[in-house]
């Protein structure tokens, strides 16, 4: 019993390493895009986007993940995320994606606004561009200080990742839940915990290394 | 803020911009290095003008450009960056503009830093110096790239009593070597022991510009009478 418990809790925990690494691979280019455009100083550019930042962040995850599985389907009459459960995996990584991306959004926000205005004129003054300021001198102390609140919002993805459970996708918690209904016993379901608390774990311990890799920069 | 600046320097002058705060000093220095824009008025470098407002933004853009590089600058709070090591920091600038090889960049660098005292710190991020050496880093990072005038804008400010010397010779050194500079700063000692020439600002304006020994000995305006009698001593034998 126990062996075909924990390989099936293992394949769905396949799929929740799938939602986060996807997740975490187009959230963090697209919260770049997303603070850039944010900051920048055009209104017809800003405010569209710092409405979609409190759209998203002031709706529940779940409720977009369904808007975003079902809401093109009703609107086109079509599929557009195609069937089956690749399609519903699609559907996931988008509503994950642009959830997480105005979430780092902001915390990147943060970060390149708490750099002193002495670095930009320090590049300025040695006659860089504004592109090789940008990366040559405020991206790595950026990343130095948002590295905690990062690893916060990374560790939260790791959970949230069941909320797929509600479109069908099959991750851990729909795999553990379904031995109720097969097998009629519930301790697989509370046996999923292990996986997260030791995947969080893991994470908890990279972070720090990065920040005591990242320490030296004052 | 400022109204009717009219300066010129010449080569290998040390220029010390004096007065009290608030007076238009640092201002006067963020303009001439592009880090403010001026509503009015024209600058020249070295037969190169840039003139406010502008008539061809593009033109004025590269002429900001090719200006900017002849004026090094050495800040307040040194503004060195943190995520580079000394060696790095000074090298950064002038291989982003591809001034030469990257062993040439590195060579002149460590000739530089070594010159300043600062041969054994290469390797050290900023953090782990001192503010004087940090100040020192700073002014090395603005050597590399063989500014023709170096602006300081209260260079021993943010320095303890103590590290302020380290600093000072360093100026005194490069005016030896008889660079160019432009100098902010209240500290009258310094501008007495380096200066060549004394701006006084106040209110914005250019209230005198005397040779440095006339200037403290015999101020003409009333201004900048009232301001040495109420700053600490003029003596220059600490340095």
């Amino acid at each position: 019993m126990f062996g075909t418990v924990f390989a099936a809790l293992c394949s769905g925990f396949l799929k929740t390493l799938e939602i986060f690494v996807l997740t975490l691979a187009g959230a963090i280019p697209l919260g770049l895009l997303i603070c850039l455009g944010s900051m920048s100083k055009s209104k017809f550019i800003r405010l569209p986007i710092r409405a979609l930042i409190w759209i998203i962040r002031g709706t529940p995850l779940m409720l977009q993940l369904i808007i975003i599985y079902y809401g093109p389907g009703l609107v086109f009459k079509y599929p557009i995320w195609g069937g089956g459960s690749a399609g519903r995996m699609v559907a996931t990584v988008v509503a994950f994606v642009i959830n997480y991306a105005c979430y780092f959004s902001e915390i990147y926000r943060g970060g390149i606004e708490s750099i002193s205005n002495g670095q930009y004129e320090a590049g300025a003054v040695l006659g860089m561009t504004k592109t090789q300021v940008f990366f040559k001198v405020i991206l790595l102390q950026v990343i130095k200080r948002i590295v905690p609140s990062m690893s916060n919002e990374i560790i939260t993805l790791v959970k949230d990742t069941s909320l797929a459970r509600i479109i069908a996708v099959y991750e851990i918690i729909y795999e553990g839940q379904s031995f109720i209904k097969s097998q009629g016993i519930v301790w697989p379901l509370f046996f999923t915990g292990l996986f997260y608390l030791l995947f969080s774990g893991l994470l908890t311990i990279i972070f720090r290394k990065v920040e005591e890799k990242l320490s030296y920069i004052k | 803020m400022l109204k009717n600046i009219d300066l010129s320097m010449d080569q290998g002058e040390v220029l010390a911009i004096i007065g009290a705060s608030g007076g238009g000093k640092t201002t006067l220095l963020r303009c001439i290095n592009f880090l403010e824009t001026p509503d009015s008025g024209s600058m020249t470098v070295g037969g190169e003008t840039v003139s406010f407002p502008s008539a061809d933004d593009k033109a004025q853009a590269a002429a900001i450009k090719s200006i900017r590089l002849k004026i090094g600058m050495g800040f307040q709070q040194f503004n060195l960056f943190p995520q580079y090591t000394v060696l790095r920091n000074v090298t950064l600038a002038p291989s982003l503009l591809k001034r030469g090889t990257p062993e040439a960049i590195e060579e002149n660098a460590v000739r530089i830093l070594t010159g300043l005292g600062l041969g054994e710190k290469l390797e050290s991020y900023p953090g782990q110096l001192s503010g004087g050496q940090q100040q020192r880093v700073a002014i090395a990072r603005a050597l590399a790239l063989d500014p023709q005038i170096l602006c300081f804008d209260e260079p021993t400010s943010a320095l303890d009593p103590a590290l302020t010397g380290e600093v000072v010779k360093v100026v005194k050194k490069l005016k030896e070597a008889s660079s160019t500079m432009l100098i902010v700063t209240h500290d009258m000692e310094f501008a007495h022991a380096v200066a060549d020439r004394v701006v006084f600002m106040a209110d914005g304006r250019v209230e005198e510009s005397a040779d440095v020994e006339e200037f403290f000995s015999s101020p003409k305006s009333e201004k900048a009478k009232l301001f040495l009698s109420m700053g600490p001593g003029t003596a220059s034998e600490e340095y």
